[in-house]
């Protein structure tokens, strides 16, 4: 919704200027592999400044990003670099042609003050932030887009100021070059100086000024270099799309690490990769401007992150799920044959799959399909032709240990929680599988090492849990690990 | 403030006159004078909206005043900053934040360090003994989204500890802690006392108020009473504290806010 303006006027520019952006050089090399050397080896002087400036781009949004995203101004950052598209014309309109140096003032100037804008509407009026971003975004940007096709209109202009909405890395020269690197430089050099300043800044502003660091000039130099940051983008990404180059690395990094420094770190490493990639696919294909490929393999990463990211990734999430259920059915299987052999008093070692699939009331096929997976798990062995399944002593110390937590968690709650004896087996289904030791040996403790749960069966005791090797006879009447 | 002629004595911790402070031309405290002496436990209680966090903001220079004056060992708050901690209210920090414990307590650090110096391994050790003070030790490296709202409360108020201040101000340090979690922090606070800091406490709580403090300061948009506790935990200071605002001053208030 916030990009009508932007449609309205890229019709009307569409309308005047047929091409969008040069690709990287004119090259006719065939092979991609030939063209990637030539892109990486810094022969082509074009090639060679669309390279440099991508890595740069990408580490200063990257690194710019990291705060923004720790901070929760992403809209924020959307904002300023929509806003500063009027700048961009009137750095233009100066002189008349794209001197990067009146068009990075000009800029800047324009996306603080929209930032500045966003600040009086929020302190001025009841509206809130996200109001105040919506409204600067819109209007800063539509004055931009008509002042850029005015300008494309005008006599004697020689043209391409549509490589700053989508970007065009190719259009990328010495003097951009020079501009982007001292940002970059004076990027990392201020967050490597000032990182305790800026981290203590954006974890918690109060306890910052209490402790007497100047948080209000520390953010205004964060929102000056995050300006910076954008400005230098431009020619590369554009502006409809620079905020995604600040966003989704940093995005990406989060999601991947809990510390503050890897986090700009990846964002960093993240934002030149998506920059490079963006940068080298556009010199590959015509006519898809650098902006939308970048953002494209930001996107990727981010992506990647996503579903494959060690502790947060969706695919860890599942698996890890998966697996915890998985065993919960084992532990589920064993208890059942723990209660087959105790419904006839320990009488005999093996569990036909047909008693374990009517303990169940599953199908044989079920009780079959379980036994094979404890087996697998070396907690029990078939026998009789498949048809009848022992516990290892591995799987008879387990099973023995769900049904004591079982039932150690059926008498507490009766006992202490005072909740009636039939509404505390649901509750004991769930709760055997995540008790551990140390809680088992509280709840022993608290319960006076009790020997039958409220439904009068007999708890497994340390003894029984022990005698792995002979799985045989009832279990101990004596529980609890003070006997030991 | 009464000078003493013949002998210097240090000022007092911390001194209002005549406060008032405001929220958009609203005031919401109103002429506090106030003197604490050093040494002392000071619960702050008072009901919802009488401005308890607003006083303890104030006096750390982080809010505008609109009248009046505060001093920490009689100098402005800004020449004193290494001598106050802070402990802010739990709510106040985004805890999914990419920080360790470890990063949170060095934090308290910062203020002595100066711009652009990093935390030596002596401040790492400070951090540490913190740490080991609320029994936080074996979560240093832990990321702080996965701690429970009592263990939360301890890295805060292990923070404060590495600021080695003289003066703490603690922002509800035991609204919604676990009952280990508040014994453990009634401990450190007598600890804090007992060697000569003095502490301003906002408590929301007053049956364990009267327990915990040694005095009080009751507090509903003007200054109720102050005092030792058991000379002002009295039920009719409680009742004017807490049986309903003065109306006037509210409305009066209210109407300094629409007339501006």
């Amino acid at each position: 919704m916030r990009h009508l303006p932007f449609i309205a006027g890229f019709c009307l520019l569409a309308a005047a200027m047929p091409a969008w952006a040069d690709r990287i050089g004119d090259i006719s090399e065939t092979s991609v592999i030939e063209q990637a050397k030539r892109f990486f080896s810094f022969r082509d002087p074009s090639v060679r400044y669309a390279l440099i400036g991508s890595i740069l781009l990408g580490i200063s949004c990257g690194l710019m990003g990291g705060f923004i995203v720790v901070r929760k101004m992403a809209l924020f950052g959307d904002t300023l670099s929509h806003a500063v598209l009027p700048g961009v014309a009137l750095g233009f309109l100066w002189n008349m042609e794209k001197d990067p140096v009146a068009i990075f003032i000009g800029a800047t100037l324009a996306g603080l003050l929209g930032g500045a804008m966003v600040a009086l509407i929020r302190q001025t009026t009841r509206l809130k932030e996200d109001t105040a971003l919506g409204i600067v975004l819109a209007s800063f940007f539509a004055v931009g887009i008509c002042l850029l096709t005015r300008i494309q209109k005008m006599p004697g202009n020689k043209g391409g100021l549509d490589e700053f909405l989508f970007g065009s890395a190719a259009s990328i020269g010495r003097s951009d070059i020079i501009l982007m690197a001292v940002v970059t430089g004076l990027a990392v050099l201020l967050v490597g100086l000032f990182y305790k300043e800026l981290l203590v800044t954006s974890f918690d502003a109060a306890f910052a000024r209490a402790a007497g660091f100047p948080v209000n000039i520390i953010n205004y130099a964060l929102t000056l270099l995050l300006a910076f940051s954008v400005v230098v983008a431009l020619r590369a990404v554009g502006v409809v799309l620079v905020s995604a180059m600040l966003i989704t690395p940093a995005a990406a990094a989060y999601l991947l690490t809990d510390r503050m420094h890897r986090l700009l770190g990846l964002a960093a490493l993240f934002g030149l990769i998506s920059g490079v990639m963006g940068a080298f696919i556009s010199f590959l294909t015509t006519n898809i401007p650098t902006g939308p490929l970048m953002v494209m393999a930001a996107t990727m990463v981010f992506a990647l992150a996503f579903f494959f990211g060690p502790r947060h990734g969706v695919l860890m999430r599942w698996w890890r799920q998966k697996s915890r259920s998985a065993r919960v059915q084992r532990e589920n299987t064993l208890k059942a044959v723990y209660h087959v052999l105790e419904a006839r008093e320990f009488d005999g070692e093996g569990v036909s799959l047909r008693e374990l699939a009517e303990r169940r009331r599953e199908t044989l096929d079920e009780a079959r399909a379980q036994s094979d997976a404890l087996c697998k798990h070396h907690m029990a062995t078939l026998h009789d032709d498949g048809d009848a399944i022992h516990l290892t002593p591995e799987g008879w110390q387990r099973a023995c240990e769900i049904v004591r937590n079982h039932r150690l968690w059926e008498l507490y709650l009766t006992n202490e929680a005072h909740i009636a004896p039939d509404h505390v087996h649901e509750d004991a289904e769930i709760i055997e599988h995540v008790l551990g030791e140390e809680t088992v040996r509280e709840l022993e403790r608290a319960l006076n090492h009790a020997t039958r749960d409220p439904h009068g069966r007999a708890i497994p005791g340390l003894a029984d849990l022990t005698s792995g090797s002979t799985p045989f006879g009832p279990p101990e009447t004596v529980t609890g690990y003070a006997s030991r | 403030m009464s000078v003493n002629a013949t002998k210097t004595v240090e000022p007092p911790p911390l001194e209002f006159h005549d406060l008032t402070v405001a929220y958009h031309k609203r005031p919401v405290l109103w002429g506090i004078d106030l003197e604490i002496p050093k040494g002392q436990l000071v619960g702050i209680i008072g009901p919802n909206g009488a401005g308890k966090s607003t006083l303890i903001k104030a006096a750390m220079g982080l809010l505008p005043l609109n009248s009046g004056w505060v001093k920490v060992f009689g100098e402005p708050i800004g020449k004193n900053l290494k001598r106050v901690g802070y402990v802010p209210q739990r709510e106040s920090v985004d805890w999914d934040f990419p920080v360790s414990v470890m990063d949170v307590v060095l934090m308290g650090r910062y203020g002595h360090l100066g711009l652009m110096r990093r935390p030596s391994k002596k401040d790492r050790n400070i951090a540490r003994d913190c740490l080991e003070k609320v029994k936080m030790l074996p979560y240093a490296n832990r990321q702080i989204s996965n701690l429970s709202g009592g263990q939360q409360q301890r890295v805060f108020l292990a923070r404060a500890l590495a600021q080695e201040s003289d003066i703490y101000f603690m922002d509800e340090p035991f609204a919604g802690v676990d009952a280990a979690t508040e014994s453990a922090i009634v401990t450190i606070l007598h600890e804090l006392k007992a060697k000569g800091k003095t502490l301003l406490v906002v408590h929301h709580d007053l049956p364990t108020a009267k327990e915990y403090f040694d005095s009080l300061l009751l507090l509903n948009m003007r200054m109720v009473a102050y005092g030792p506790t058991e000379e002002v935990f009295k039920y009719d200071l409680l009742q004017s504290t807490y049986g309903g605002r003065l109306t006037i001053l509210s409305e009066v208030a209210e109407a300094v806010r629409e007339k501006s």
